[in-house]
């Protein structure tokens, strides 16, 4: 029978694919056509969905975006054998977009039903945690280190490095905890892995569980995802009874179980301490380290917190080994990075790619320039605590040093262009409210600063004392820089001082004001 | 002082205590069972929950009123949560943010004076590729603007 696919990411959803696929039932029955739907995942290429894929001889042909009122005209073209039509994409493998990518860590997205096991096998799947069974736990931990894999939540510190720690320390208890908090606008890469390939993450889990000794796991999930919870839950289960999680792993005696935690809608519990103070019942409040986690973490056990994408990146890594994975990139930036595309740009979605990639590349040659068809004034990398970028930057390489250099971060990957309709002051003035919105209120630079924050923004806009409030400014930002508990107040200057000194004419400074101290 | 409960209520949140209570870490998934049942935490469980957890109930107040998502009044029949993210900023949520204001004739965290609308901030749905976004009750919208709001709160 003919297989049809069509997604069940959040993405597509909200785009209305639950009414494609209504649609195309509908007028399958009527017409007395067989057909197989099939909800698998997103390619990520979200600016066409929904993306109805059709299996051929040939491989499968894509027609995008696919609305009800296409689908009668669609079976009149014959597409459940690839026929012809005005949507039709041709091959999907063939779209450039996809085509161009480097697709380690999403190998498997919108390529497979994401709850079906057998899918998950049939493409690779589990070969890494075969691998890991046969290795010893010193092993395991020295190919993650030799991968150069680097923690892609966004503080980019090394994974194996991290792994190590808790593999020495002692501790009758070690837990694994995922963070899959993702707060920062402009990403989506942690929500896909869940809703698209949940499987990859929960192998990744359970190596590191091997790796480390821990048995438990805890995913701890931001409640703004219901899809990712209902399809990791249905995931867990399935692996519990085919023997992937639970009391004797794949028949190795081995030990870990898992459990997706709900988040409850605190930014600042994405931080790794303040989200084990969540886990263990208790207000999110960040913790002094040391200790790190790594030594005294969850329930003071030694645990191992690590992002979504960093631990579904481990299982190619165990499969296909360190080198594999460290080939690609750039410096000491190895592997890739899945980079997401948002905002203003005509063509957002999922790019995968090896570090080096240029900005520009990624706008123009990925996103196509920005929606409105405006120019991009300025991007903003790596989310709400992120700089922002303006044109002459474009030519930055995807590098973690790279935008270091540039007093900017990458953080989660995300990108989000605004066009030149974008008044930079009320983007600082937001970063300031964003903070105190999500302080969690233990330091002061952070609690107070993020206010006092938004009262200096509104002063330098309607013109009060101008001159010393930009200096103000500039003060405030220094001590929330260096005197914060974490990045939340530590790194809300980097969107207001990036603004500031980029797009100093929005701040109502002249040009020879712009260069001040930053 | 809070208002009393139910006697179906109070049988309800007893229930979710018992299964929570001996879970290590177990006050977040307690409140989101509570709230997914019966729509909101209510002041008035807090000294069960503090008894059965060992807390005191502030402490439990406390917790409850740190997280955005727990509420402790009654929302309406749908929850519509708009993101004022950045993302969502730069494709003109800011507009989109007023119009529904306007439209429904309440500011964020109020609810329709017919009951059935409860209007909500959010930051962030993850749908940072097909801006605006918002999300109604537990379903996702992209690329949103006010033809699609109207009709998913009617007219």
């Amino acid at each position: 029978m003919v297989k049809v696919f069509i997604p069940r990411d959040s993405t597509a959803l909200s785009l209305g694919a639950d009414s494609t696929v209504k649609a195309i039932q509908t007028e399958a029955e009527k017409r007395g056509v067989e057909l197989t739907i099939i909800r698998n995942g997103s390619r990520g290429l979200f600016w066409i969905e929904p993306l109805v894929e059709v299996e051929t001889s040939k491989g499968r042909v894509a027609y995008a975006p696919v609305k009800p009122k296409d689908v009668d005209s669609l079976f009149d073209a014959d597409f459940i054998n690839g026929g012809d039509h005005i949507l039709s994409l041709g091959l999907t493998e063939e779209i450039p977009y996809l085509k161009n990518q480097q697709r380690l860590t999403f190998a498997r997205a919108g390529i497979t039903d994401p709850v079906s096991l057998e899918d998950y096998i049939t493409h690779d799947g589990y070969k890494g945690l075969k691998n890991a069974l046969a290795m010893t736990q010193e092993d395991i931990v020295k190919t993650v280190t030799d991968s150069g894999l680097r923690g892609r939540g966004g503080a980019a510190f090394p994974t194996g490095i991290k792994w190590n720690t808790v593999l020495g320390a002692v501790g009758e208890q070690k837990y694994i905890v995922c963070n899959a908090d993702e707060g920062d606008s402009g990403t989506y890469s942690d929500r896909m892995v869940m809703e698209d390939d949940p499987y990859v993450l929960i192998e990744g889990m359970t190596i590191a569980g091997l790796a480390v000794g821990a048995t438990q796991g805890y995913i701890y999930l931001r409640s703004e995802y219901p899809h990712a919870l209902h399809i990791l839950n249905e995931a867990i289960v399935k692996a519990n009874a085919h023997g992937y999680l639970g009391d004797d792993i794949c028949g190795s005696g081995q030990s870990f179980q898992m459990e997706v935690r709900r988040a409850a809608g605190a930014y600042v519990c994405g931080e790794e301490t303040s989200l084990l103070e969540s886990l263990e019942g208790k207000r999110g409040l960040v913790r002094f380290k040391p200790p790190l986690p790594a030594i005294e973490g969850l329930f003071g056990k030694p645990t191992i917190v690590n992002n979504v994408i960093s631990l579904a990146t481990i299982p190619i890594i165990l499969d296909k080994g360190a080198q594999y994975y460290a080939d690609y990139g750039m410096g000491r930036s190895r592997g890739t990075l899945p980079i997401q595309l948002a905002g203003n740009i005509k063509q957002g979605g999922l790019v995968e790619l090896a570090f080096g990639v240029t900005l520009r590349e990624l706008l123009y040659d990925y996103g196509g320039g920005s929606a409105s068809g405006r120019p991009i004034r300025a991007v903003q990398v790596g989310g709400p605590l992120g700089a922002y970028l303006p044109e002459s930057q474009f030519d930055t390489p995807v590098d973690y040093e790279s935008f270091q250099k540039l007093w900017a971060v990458l953080g989660h990957g995300g990108i989000v262009a605004f066009d030149d309709t974008v008044d930079m002051a009320k983007m600082a003035r937001y970063a300031f409210e964003f903070c105190s919105i999500e302080s969690c209120g233990k330091c002061t630079p952070c609690r107070i600063g993020a206010t006092r924050g938004v009262e200096v923004m509104d002063k330098i806009t309607s013109g009060t004392e101008h001159t010393k409030n930009i200096q103000v400014l500039r003060d405030l930002s220094s001590t929330m820089l260096n005197g914060s508990l974490c990045a939340l107040g530590g790194m809300t200057p980097y969107p207001v001082i990036s603004a500031l000194n980029h797009f100093g004419e929005d701040f109502g400074l002249g040009v020879n004001e712009k260069e001040g101290v930053a | 002082m809070a208002d009393k409960l139910s006697a179906v209520e109070l049988e309800k949140i007893g229930a979710h205590i018992a299964v929570h209570q001996g879970i290590p870490g177990g006050l977040l998934p307690l409140l989101h069972a509570i709230q997914d049942d019966i729509g909101y935490v209510p002041e008035a469980s807090y000294l069960p929950i503090s008894k059965a957890l060992a807390l005191s109930v502030a402490e439990v107040h406390g917790f409850v009123t740190f997280y955005h998502h727990f509420r402790t009044r009654p929302v309406g029949d749908h929850v519509l949560q708009v993101c004022r993210a950045e993302s969502c900023q730069a494709m003109g949520s800011e507009k989109l943010e007023a119009d529904i204001k306007a439209k429904l004739g309440i500011d964020y965290h109020e609810t329709t004076t017919d009951g059935k609308v409860t209007l909500l901030p959010v930051y962030c749905l993850g749908n940072c590729a097909s801006s605006p976004a918002v999300m109604m009750d537990c379903d996702v919208y992209g690329r949103v603007d006010m033809v699609k709001i109207t009709e998913l709160v009617g007219e």
